[in-house]
């Protein structure tokens, strides 16, 4: 694994990306995240558990994932379109590369019991299989919400084992499950560790979470090195609900000026619409779950409930490391309607022959925007794959 | 003098603080909430600042919070309930609530209300120790407010006595690791960790919450600190009130805690 020390846009010893970012918990969960803080970079650059860590990758989820270069979709938008395939990781999505990293992490610990929140089930599912391989007992909170429309990856969870619980306060959706895991986790200090889904949360859960999805940009860079003979292509593309799968998919490009980094929020039934989670265009900085960011609030700063048809960007926050890359212009934000991803998923799908998860699907909905040219390189990171969503996309169909 | 430090000089033994949300059961009950506090004889009212997200609550304060959202209550119209107050209330006042909302009114301007309205105190569980040292605590006491914070069992003995160092009033001392709104008591566990607390003559005094709810447990807490904290208990008596009988379950409610 190789990291970013030096990096303007890694995070200082504080825990902070330039303004965002640092641990506002309260003292009851502060034993854990402090214990986590001083021992995580130690415990994760072991050579032992690399080599544990790097061994799952491989022969458990399937990595190196493949970077398919689309040759359809390609001469639809006049340019060279790759697909980073993490819709091929075991389990379905990204989610389960850091899911491996905390899992070994809790038992260096020495803890036995694992909680996470999940919104659409994916980082649910995750938690719950790598608990099932590892032995150790896995509760998960989901919006009631969430629940119901991501009633497949409801169905795994249980078949691994895990106990699902209903998050039934506020939105019923991502950001109150993620309250009632940290309550949880305030309840149950001890034995159990609580492995958050995203690059979100209080220091060191956004750090930690990017680099264990740095795998993503690593091997984006030898694929593409290979495939092009220039490791560094012109566009990154990812959506951003929390942010693990862009950060992953930026990670290793953040201090190269010449790939531009593009993120994808969820824009709902659009920006104005009163029915967004479009973070960026919506918030301002606030603090959620244990970390100043940008955040979709009242004038009283209260949170607002945010809407997208995809149940994994349902979130009215991002994680600090990606309100850096917004505040410092190193990342150019766009929010995609519920009706475009909708529609970037079925073009995938007839051209490719690959059925996107919704989340993933509003990262490609930026190429009708984008206009790269013909000699330009364009990384899209397919997040995940839709199984989870054939409902939803069937209501459109 | 302010008057927390005031009322520990001269009452250093059975202090009841009671938590209640702000324009909670109806708006407007904020301040017949505080008068029938007073007469009944509390020692402190801590008023919770409603919030979307109060991750260190369960259930029962949780849901008064979204009601007291839903009725309409904001820090604004908690300052302007407040104006005036003082001519009637005297006991020490604590604001309790999470940073975001205190953050986007503006540290300064909310500080500048409290002293105005008369706030003695605050209780901020998710403001970072360093960053209240380093950004806030000038500005705090300039305002004439106490910062009060939480310890629980797990924290470290090097932590408490820093926080015993940099903060004056009292230290909360949460009795066990959880969420508001437990019913489990003062257990042997407990008592251990109190013991171990009091035996740091610390210069703080400490009220005990989390799980206090009648005369009983908030006796027993008394014997291991200057006195308790009741929040989820308290939210029940308003929950379960009306209109015309709110005045006199409180008054009723807070003789039978104090016995
Ligand atoms: C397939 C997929 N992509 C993206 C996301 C959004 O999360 P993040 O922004 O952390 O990558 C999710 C979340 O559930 C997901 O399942």
């Amino acid at each position: 694994m190789t990291t970013l020390e030096q990096s303007l846009y890694s995070v200082d010893k504080k825990g902070y990306y330039g303004k965002f970012g640092g641990a506002y918990i309260p003292e009851m969960l502060y034993p854990n995240v402090e214990e986590l803080q001083i021992n995580y970079l130690d415990i994760i650059y072991q050579p032992e558990f690399q080599a544990e860590y790097h061994a799952l990758l491989k022969d458990y989820v399937g990595r190196p994932t493949p970077l398919f270069y689309a040759n359809r979709l390609s001469e639809k938008y006049q340019t060279n379109v790759y697909l980073k395939r993490e819709d091929l990781c075991h389990t379905g999505a990204h989610k389960v590369n850091n899911t491996i990293g905390q899992i070994l992490l809790a038992k260096k610990l020495g803890k036995q019991k694992i909680v996470a929140e999940t919104g659409a089930g994916q980082h649910g599912v995750a938690t719950a299989t790598v608990c099932a391989l590892m032995g150790l007992d896995c509760i998960v909170y989901m919006g009631e919400i969430d629940i119901k429309r991501q009633a497949p990856n409801v169905a795994r969870m249980k078949m691994l084992g895990a106990e699902v619980r209903p998050a039934t306060s506020g939105s019923k959706t991502l950001k109150d499950a993620t309250n009632e895991a940290m309550r949880h986790w305030i309840n149950n200090p001890v034995d159990t560790h609580y492995i958050i889904g995203s690059v979100v949360g209080p220091h060191p859960y956004p750090d930690m979470v990017a680099r264990f999805q740095a795998i993503i940009s690593e091997e984006i860079r030898w694929q593409l090195l290979e495939k092009t003979g220039n490791e560094n292509p012109d566009y990154v593309i990812a959506c951003v609900g929390g942010g693990s799968n862009a950060a992953g998919a930026f990670y290793h490009y953040l201090d190269e000026p010449s790939v531009q980094l593009i993120a994808a929020e969820a824009g709902g039934h659009g920006v104005n619409s009163g029915m967004s989670a479009a973070t960026t265009f919506l918030g301002k900085t606030g603090v959620l779950h244990g970390s100043k960011s940008i955040l979709m609030q009242t004038e009283d700063g209260q949170v607002i409930e945010p809407h997208s048809i995809s149940a994994g960007l349902d979130y009215p926050g991002i994680g600090p490391m990606h309100a850096h890359l917004w505040d410092s212009g190193r990342a150019k934000f766009f929010a995609i309607t519920d009706e475009e991803s909708l529609t970037a998923g079925f073009e995938l799908s007839k051209l490719e022959g690959i059925i996107p998860a919704i989340e993933s699907a509003h990262a490609l909905a930026v190429l009708p925007y984008l206009k790269a040219s013909a000699n330009e390189t364009v990384v899209i990171n397919l997040s995940g794959r839709g199984d989870k969503d054939l409902d939803t996309y069937m209501k459109y169909l | 003098m302010n008057r927390i430090t005031k009322l520990f000089q001269e009452k250093p033994n059975n202090v009841l603080n009671i938590y209640f949300t702000a324009g909670f059961p109806n708006l407007n009950d904020t301040t017949t909430v505080l008068e029938a506090l007073q007469e009944s004889g509390a020692d402190i009212a801590e008023i919770g600042m409603p919030y979307s997200d109060p991750v260190a609550d369960g259930e029962t304060i949780q849901q008064s919070n979204q009601v007291a959202l839903d009725n309409g209550m904001s820090l604004k119209v908690l300052f302007q309930q407040l104006q005036g107050i003082r001519a009637k209330v005297s006991i020490p006042i604590i604001l309790m609530g999470y940073i975001n909302p205190v953050v986007q009114f503006g540290i300064e301007n909310f500080c500048k209300k409290c002293q105005e309205v008369g706030v003695d105190g605050l209780i901020l569980p998710d403001l970072p120790m360093d960053e209240y040292y380093e950004e806030y605590k000038p500005i705090f006491e300039q305002y004439g407010l106490l910062n009060i914070f939480l310890i629980t069992p797990q924290t470290t003995e090097a932590r408490i006595r820093r926080i015993d160092e940099i903060s004056d009033g009292f230290i909360y001392m949460v009795s066990s690791a959880s969420v508001t709104g437990g019913t489990s008591g003062i257990t042997d566990t407990m008592e251990t960790y109190f013991n171990r607390v009091n035996a740091m003559n610390l210069r703080n005094p400490r009220l005990i919450g989390f799980g206090i709810k009648d005369n009983v447990t908030f006796t027993k807490a008394s014997q291991y600190a200057a006195g308790a904290i009741i929040g989820s208990q308290f939210i029940r008596v308003l929950q379960d009130s009306t209109e015309t009988t709110l005045h006199n379950n409180i008054v009723e409610y807070v003789k039978s805690v104090k016995g």
